[in-house]
């Protein structure tokens, strides 16, 4: 028999967290702080909605585009929190969550030997989405001392002829760094310069806890270049009903819409018809899950401070991310270890790329209880780490 | 959010937190947040921690009612005496003034339906200015105090995922 299989998809490695998973379902009394969606259900305004739809029979396609009743909502509400405006008509589509927002602004923008700028440690689909669309994935290494921001000089340094494309994913799975208004200002001067794409992954961007999210798409001359990606899951605790979108210049958008139309049709119907109460009627709910996180964020850096654990101060989505250098063990040693012996499952900074070696991934998506009983079996392994040595 | 709100609502779900830990929270000093409870006790903003029961799961007996009372009020002191006389007896969980269809709603636990009958026909009926009472028995408490009393769900979610 032939072999069945695309090279092109063969060499693209697998997520590199199946073994823990796997190692971590066979255990018993096993806690994660690995989980990467909120751990509240979605608020019960919100489902009746959804279930309401059912109700009444709406069970067929929507447009490919997504319903118009949500889309509007998504414009009112993106100018009301985000000073960016949008015609929803035009420049807007539903997708299935802003997984396939990020994949069809790839395919959208790039040609064989575009390459396409994606700032580690983040999240793990932008290498794999850029390849998938013959892009050429260039990785710029972000450092702990710049807190995980991303640089002008480094944004400068990795630009060549060829850069088409820069992925901007802030706030930021796994680090939790966020890009402030003078940061990104700094930036959009390079992007202009040497006229650039951008890709703004902004799914965390109600969950900032210093200041308001500032979206890059509202600074001067940065809308008619930035594909700006959004979503309900992290905001709304949407997750499993799988709803992003994006919103872009025309020129860009209606060739994403194109892929859309051929390869999806349209994003859930049930979930959109739930998405347009959660848009609509759900800032309280936000607000109120942000200000619950905020907290927990706050207990869980207080306590790496008090164990001597190396971390930045992170202000936004809901993950920290410990610096254990100090320990002189790989991070996935470390997690393996500590997961084998106290229980307690973390995700190694290097499932977010080689830079994140050194560092952990720690959710805090979890209640004050199961955050307190992890940390202080991370604490106890700390301290027998330290005593052994 | 003021302060003030911020303790509150958050005592509100979990009065058992370690004040240290609600302090760390809040991003402020434990004594700000020790002062802050303090002074809502003295004020009387606070007034009491309790802790909610299923009793349901217990070898304990109750009998819980909510009662609706049309009353009549008096001159001068509107309807305040008469909740003043009803709430003083032990037995009494509850009393609410209530717009709508009757005056005072009470709610009473006892240890049998005949103790609660009792209570109602011998001492809340006979008062003066009591003109009726209508008597629900609760026969099954779902949610209290924004509190489900089913066992909570289990975390469903993946142990890991990116």
């Amino acid at each position: 028999m032939r072999n069945p299989l695309s090279e092109r998809i063969v060499d693209i490695p697998f997520s590199g967290i199946r073994k823990f998973f796997d190692i971590a379902a066979e255990m018993q009394d096993v806690i994660s702080l690995g989980v990467g969606e909120p751990d509240f259900d979605t608020p019960w305004h919100i489902r009746d909605e959804g279930i309401y739809s059912l109700e009444k029979g709406r069970t067929a396609y929507t447009s490919n585009a997504g319903l118009k009743e949500l889309k509007m909502e998504i414009a009112k509400y993106l100018e009301r929190r985000f000073e960016v405006s949008y015609d929803y008509d035009t420049e807007m589509m539903i997708t299935v969550g802003g997984s396939e927002a990020i994949d069809l602004a790839m395919r959208a923008m790039l040609d064989p030997g575009d390459e396409v700028l994606i700032p580690q440690p983040s999240y793990v689909s932008y290498v794999p989405c850029a390849a998938l669309a013959n892009g050429t994935p260039v990785i710029i290494n972000l450092q702990e001392e710049n807190e995980f921001r991303l640089t002008a000089e480094e944004l400068r340094n990795a630009i060549t002829s060829k850069t088409k494309l820069l992925v901007l994913p802030f706030p930021n799975n796994p680090t939790g760094a966020i890009m402030e208004r003078k940061d990104l200002e700094a930036i959009a001067e390079v992007i202009i310069e040497h006229d650039l794409f951008v890709l703004s992954d902004e799914i965390y961007g109600e969950l900032t806890y210093l200041d308001h999210h500032v979206t890059i798409a509202s600074l001067p001359g940065m809308r008619e270049r930035t594909v700006l990606i959004n979503g309900f899951s992290k905001a709304y605790a949407m997750t499993g009903w799988r709803l992003g979108y994006a919103c872009a210049p025309k020129v860009i958008l209606e060739q994403m819409l194109k892929i859309h139309q051929y390869a999806i049709m349209c994003a859930p119907t049930t979930s959109q018809y739930a998405a347009v109460e959660a848009v609509r009627n759900g800032d309280a709910d936000v607000a109120q899950m942000r200000e619950e996180y905020n907290g927990r964020r706050r207990y869980l850096i207080h306590r790496f401070r008090e164990m001597g654990l190396s971390c930045f101060e992170p202000f936004g989505a809901f993950y920290a991310f410990p610096c254990i250098k100090e320990f002189g063990m790989s991070s996935d040693e470390f997690a393996t270890r500590m997961l084998q012996e106290e229980k307690v499952v973390v995700v190694p900074g290097t499932a977010f790329g080689d830079c994140g070696e050194g560092f952990l991934r720690i959710s805090y998506a979890y209640s004050l209880e199961k955050l307190k009983e992890a940390l202080d079996r991370m604490e106890g392994f700390i301290t027998k780490i330290r005593q052994s040595k | 959010m003021e302060m003030r709100e911020k303790i509150l609502t958050f005592i509100e779900k979990n009065s058992r937190v370690d004040l240290k830990d609600l302090a760390v929270m809040l991003g402020v000093e434990e004594a700000t947040v020790a002062n802050e409870l303090e002074a809502m006790e003295e004020e009387h903003i606070i007034c009491g921690y309790h802790t909610l029961v299923d009793w349901e799961k217990t070898s304990i007996e109750k009998v819980n009612a909510l009662i609706e009372v049309r009353v009549t009020p008096q001159r001068g002191r509107g309807f305040d005496s008469v909740a003043e006389r009803v709430y003083n007896y032990p037995e009494v969980n509850a009393v609410y003034l209530i717009s709508g269809g009757y005056d005072l709603l009470v709610t009473l636990e006892g240890k049998t339906l005949r103790e609660v009958a009792q209570f109602v026909s011998d001492k809340l009926s006979t008062l003066e200015s009591v003109l009726s009472t209508k008597t629900n028995f609760i026969l099954k408490k779902y949610k209290d105090h924004g509190t489900v009393i089913a066992k909570p769900q289990d975390d469903e979610r993946m142990l890991v995922s990116l």
